[in-house]
């Protein structure tokens, strides 16, 4: 039941053309940097910058767009015989695989195509982890209120909390307490945001830890390469999941 | 049989259903009556699933609804307002309907052939005028030949022909031994439909008693006007 559901709502999905579009837009900036660069590895670096800004944004407005969209159909399925969770994790996943295929194929297949290094791959993975991590807090937004705008709204604040407004609190932070000694604080206030954790996994993997100054040389030695980014995935995995039952425990108590 | 007990349910501040209780039995049709936002479609939906009461049980053929699903297998649900997904052609979406229904054998397509739906089968769904949502409505929730049938206002909207057609289907399907239970304000088709009446308002059931019984107590043999009768009497004074 669950993947015939998951098929409908991917037939849903695919016949607006938006996650079409998704794709041929991340494959243009992935090509075009890789051609403006002739290393591969700046050129990894410079995608990273945009996927960090435009993956996000793009999975969780989609997501919330697709959730309110998808209302009518939830609730034709809730007077059918099938469970609640099973409604809820098809559509989930439904959401997950079209936008990770989109992902795949706009950055996944040419960067590994064109300069396939180990920090390439990393950036793909993280890349799809960044994408569940916000589907599932626009979920967990859309699920709490009936109010499509409202909704939207607050997947938006997510987006500028996480991608914009943090940075500059952490900034904020570290600077004040400069005298201090800063490296475990700084690594609770990195777990505490998934951007962060996505880049770190990558500027860990690509060896340039350096360019995140003191901290980032304070991270590499504190867990070593590999430790370090087992970390990051599995606190991203964490995100993924907190919102997601959060969202799975609204849905299942929700009045249609 | 259905049967509810003390069911309580509020949105916010509002007590929309109040400890209902009432019992629906086979072969017996039920109409529900009551003023705008009495609490009619919440009392359905409780009864659906779709709506989850605060306090109360609802027991379908003695299973407690609460966390089931199988149980929504024996019914059959025509919401007041037929919501579809948009860019999907009816076509596509009985398919749909049809396919996540693995475990229906047979289907009773009477309605969709009756209601000349076929000929519709390439329009989407956000073109539709009220009353062919309708139409795809009834047609959807006799699909699969269900025990239970609840009907929210099914005949709002639909052209008299429809009413008609729709109208046959609801008599012999009763004459199977089916429950139904409708809500309509459209007290002739009722008079029509029905063999008990339930009447709900602010959250509470009013008065039930059979058609036969309340025309007899208040001595008129139209509904509409017995209805009347029974509020002259203000039977809100009884338990």
């Amino acid at each position: 039941m669950m993947l015939r559901l998951t098929k409908h709502a991917i037939y849903d999905i695919l016949r607006n053309r938006f996650v079409l579009f998704y794709a041929l837009f991340l494959l243009v900036i992935t090509f075009s940097l890789f051609s403006l660069d002739s290393d591969p590895g700046k050129a990894v670096l410079s995608l990273l910058n945009i996927v960090l800004m435009v993956v996000p944004l793009v999975s969780i407005i989609f997501t919330t767009i697709y959730f309110f969209n998808s209302y009518e159909f939830i609730e034709l399925l809730l007077s059918q015989p099938i469970d609640r969770k099973v409604i809820f994790f098809s559509e989930f996943l439904a959401v997950c695989l079209a936008l990770s295929v989109a992902y795949g194929v706009g950055v996944g297949l040419p960067v590994l195509l064109l300069g396939g290094d180990a920090g390439a791959v990393y950036l793909v993975g993280s890349g799809l982890l960044l994408t569940w991590v916000f589907v599932a807090l626009a979920f967990a937004a859309s699920v709490s209120t009936r109010d499509k705008a409202k909704g939207i709204g607050v997947a938006l604040l997510f987006w500028f909390y996480f991608g914009l407004i943090y940075d500059g609190f952490m900034l904020y932070i570290i600077y004040s307490f400069s005298d201090y000694p800063m490296e475990k604080l700084t690594l609770a206030l990195i777990s505490l945001n998934p951007v962060d954790l996505a880049r770190m996994v990558i500027l860990l993997k690509l060896d340039i830890s350096a360019l995140m100054g003191y901290t980032g040389a304070f991270l590499k030695d504190f867990f070593g390469t590999s430790l370090g980014i087992v970390y990051s995935l599995g606190l991203l995995l964490v995100w993924v999941l907190i919102p997601m039952v959060y969202a799975l425990r609204r849905f299942l108590g929700k009045d249609v | 049989m259905i049967e509810v007990n003390k069911v309580c349910k509020r949105f916010g501040k509002l007590e929309v259903l109040r400890e209902v209780s009432a019992t629906f039995e086979r072969g017996k049709s039920y109409a529900i009556i009551g003023p705008n936002g009495s609490g009619k479609t919440t009392l359905i939906k409780s009864i659906l699933g779709m709506v989850l009461p605060d306090s109360g049980s609802i027991h379908v053929d003695s299973v407690s609804i609460r966390g089931h699903w199988n149980y929504r297998r024996q019914i059959g649900y025509m919401p007041q307002i037929g919501r579809y997904p948009d860019n999907m052609k009816i076509g596509q979406l009985l398919r749909m309907i049809r396919d996540l229904r693995p475990d229906a054998t047979t289907t009773d397509e009477e309605l969709i052939r009756s209601l000349h739906l076929e000929e519709l089968y390439q329009k989407r769904m956000h073109t539709l005028s009220g009353g062919t949502r309708q139409k795809v409505s009834a047609a959807i929730s006799f699909l699969f030949n269900p025990s239970i049938l609840i009907l929210d206002e099914p005949t709002a909207g639909l052209d008299p022909l429809s009413v008609e057609t729709l109208k046959e289907k609801i008599l012999k399907e009763k004459e199977k031994g089916k429950v139904f239970l409708i809500t309509s304000h459209i007290l002739s088709d009722l008079d029509e439909l029905s063999t008990d009446i339930l009447y709900i308002e602010d959250g509470v059931i009013r008065y039930t008693n059979t058609m036969v019984g309340l025309k007899k107590e208040t001595g008129e043999d139209k509904l509409g006007r017995a209805i009347a009768g029974m509020m002259r009497k203000d039977f809100r004074l009884q338990p």
